[in-house]
């Protein structure tokens, strides 16, 4: 008789089934294979942030009279709430730069073509999320930066035409950034977007599972050589969540989060303010444009500006193939190439500006 | 008869999910935007005294709930602006190297009129009232 534990999982679980697909599952391997891995680093960092998170919610209380002071209590007194809270921060910023690596290798690799259309709406979708994530996360601390970075962002929104000052009264929960703004902050972090980010998660994962990894159109036609996904590849994804997994413990650990100073609504905004990294690119636009341009107000102009850019980019499986299908790779290896030399390059003189 | 029987019942069916759906949200998106809080308006404030600021500082006072920047430009001449920056909202303060008003968060600047300089803030800054009463120095809006 064979092992009779597994049989009564199997006929319970359906185990034998998984067992077969896994066994089936291939990668393709070439060159670039490498640059399939970050979409799996993405993955690993969002759930240390679930983990984290999940930690810091048992210190951290959400009101202006308390969250600062709650979070330094988490820093200085909790048994390694520094690290946690630390990792907390650091995982974030790490995971969005491994999702901009992860989309922008797909479109390098032009892996966004027919049929994987959703898998990069769904991705876009995902990178809006930890963008909001990000900025909802960012007050939470209520200190200084933070306060006023939310008082930019949100008045932003309200520069919209019509909607503006409903998206900035929404967001708010009130006339100004103040106590309503931390609690639906923290209501938009721990409870609304999760739950949105599993949904999107589970159906990026799954079109992903569908679909299969696209290997890049000049391999087209030849035999690839693909490798097994377990183990092969999944012991390789396995070391590279160790490699991430070091760079988080090395960054958190030597490069403590600050804190910085408790927010204080009548005190001026103190010099070097600024947002967090990749919301620098717009920051640093927003201070090159000037206050009109014809006769329009330049914040207007810039939101419009960065609205179009980002329809543009998200809807680039619509404009990547001419009528007949045939994909205009030159045309979308550009853009990309233009669009990372402008994020970085206004980053990097937003931060030292 | 049973062809429009059934569409009589399709419609039927679609319109009452549709209602339902439509009245759990008409609640949720009134419940989402929060209620006006009107604020008690404030004409008139005190904010210290005549000694609170040496000649060429400035200070952030409660006007209401609105920050607003008071500047003692020398021994006698007093000024007093929104500290809301025109820009995105962010609170300004003032230069006491070059007699300017600075908003640190795009760099923008205005004169002690409140006039932008440069810098992307499209209006000028309100200006407000100051007066000495004894040594009391109050700030009143509007000219
Ligand atoms: S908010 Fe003052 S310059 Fe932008």
């Amino acid at each position: 008789m064979a092992t009779p534990a597994p049989g009564w999982f199997d006929e319970r679980l359906g185990l034998s089934s998984i067992r077969k697909f896994v066994a089936h599952k291939t990668v393709p391997s070439h060159s670039g294979t490498m640059w399939y891995y970050f979409g799996g680093i993405t993955l690993f960092l969002f759930v240390i942030q679930v983990v984290t998170g999940v930690l810091l919610l048992l210190y951290y209380r959400p009101t202006t009279s308390e969250a600062f002071e709650s979070v330094q209590f988490i820093m200085t007194r909790v048994k390694f709430g520094w690290l946690i809270r630390s990792v907390h921060s650091w995982s974030a910023n790490l995971m969005i730069l491994a999702a901009f690596v992860h989309m922008f290798s797909v479109v390098f690799l032009h892996a966004y073509r027919r049929p994987r259309e959703m898998a990069w709406f769904s991705g876009i979708g995902l990178l809006a999320l930890a963008m909001a994530f990000g900025f909802s996360g960012y007050l939470l601390p209520w200190n200084t930066i933070s306060y006023f970075a939310t008082k930019v962002g949100t008045d932003m929104a309200a520069s919209v035409p019509m909607i503006g000052p409903y998206m900035a009264r929404f967001l708010r929960g009130g006339e100004d950034v103040g106590g309503a703004t931390l609690t639906r902050f923290f209501g938009f972090h721990v409870a609304v977007l999760p739950g949105i980010t599993t949904l999107l998660l589970l159906m990026h994962l799954g079109l992903v599972q569908r679909f299969g990894i696209s290997s890049p159109p000049k391999l087209e036609g030849k035999r690839i050589a693909q490798m097994p996904f377990f183990p092969n590849f999944f012991l390789r994804e396995l070391m590279a969540w160790y490699a991430a997994l070091a760079l988080l413990g090395v960054l958190a650990a030597i490069f403590p989060w600050e804190l910085g100073e408790k927010a204080d609504p009548f005190a001026s905004a103190p010099a070097g303010i600024r947002p967090e990294w990749y919301f620098l690119a717009p920051f640093y636009t927003l201070k090159l444009i000037p206050s009109h341009i014809w006769v329009l107000e330049g914040e207007l102009v810039g939101f419009a500006g960065f609205a179009l850019l980002a329809a543009f980019w998200a809807t680039l499986p619509l404009w990547a193939t001419d009528r007949d299908g045939m994909l205009r790779a030159r045309r979308v290896t550009g853009a990309g190439i233009l669009l990372l030399a402008y994020y970085s390059t206004f980053s990097i003189l937003g931060y030292w500006r | 008869m049973t062809n429009g029987r059934r569409s009589l019942i399709r419609w039927l069916l679609g319109g009452g999910i549709f209602s339902s759906i439509a009245s759990f949200l008409y609640p949720v998106t009134r419940f989402i935007m929060p209620p006006n809080v009107p604020e008690a308006a404030v004409n008139e404030v005190v904010a210290g005294k005549v000694q609170m600021l040496q000649p060429n500082a400035a200070a952030i006072v409660k006007f209401g709930n609105k920050p607003v920047l008071l500047i003692r430009a020398s021994e006698t001449e007093w000024k007093a602006l929104t500290a809301v920056c025109t820009h995105l909202n962010c609170t300004v303060q003032y230069k006491d190297d070059t007699h300017q008003i600075w908003c640190a968060c795009h760099n923008g600047f205005y004169d002690l009129g409140g006039k932008v300089l440069s810098g992307p803030p499209p209006k000028p800054l309100e200006e407000f009232v100051v007066r000495i009463r004894g040594d009391e120095v109050v700030i009143t809006r509007g000219a």
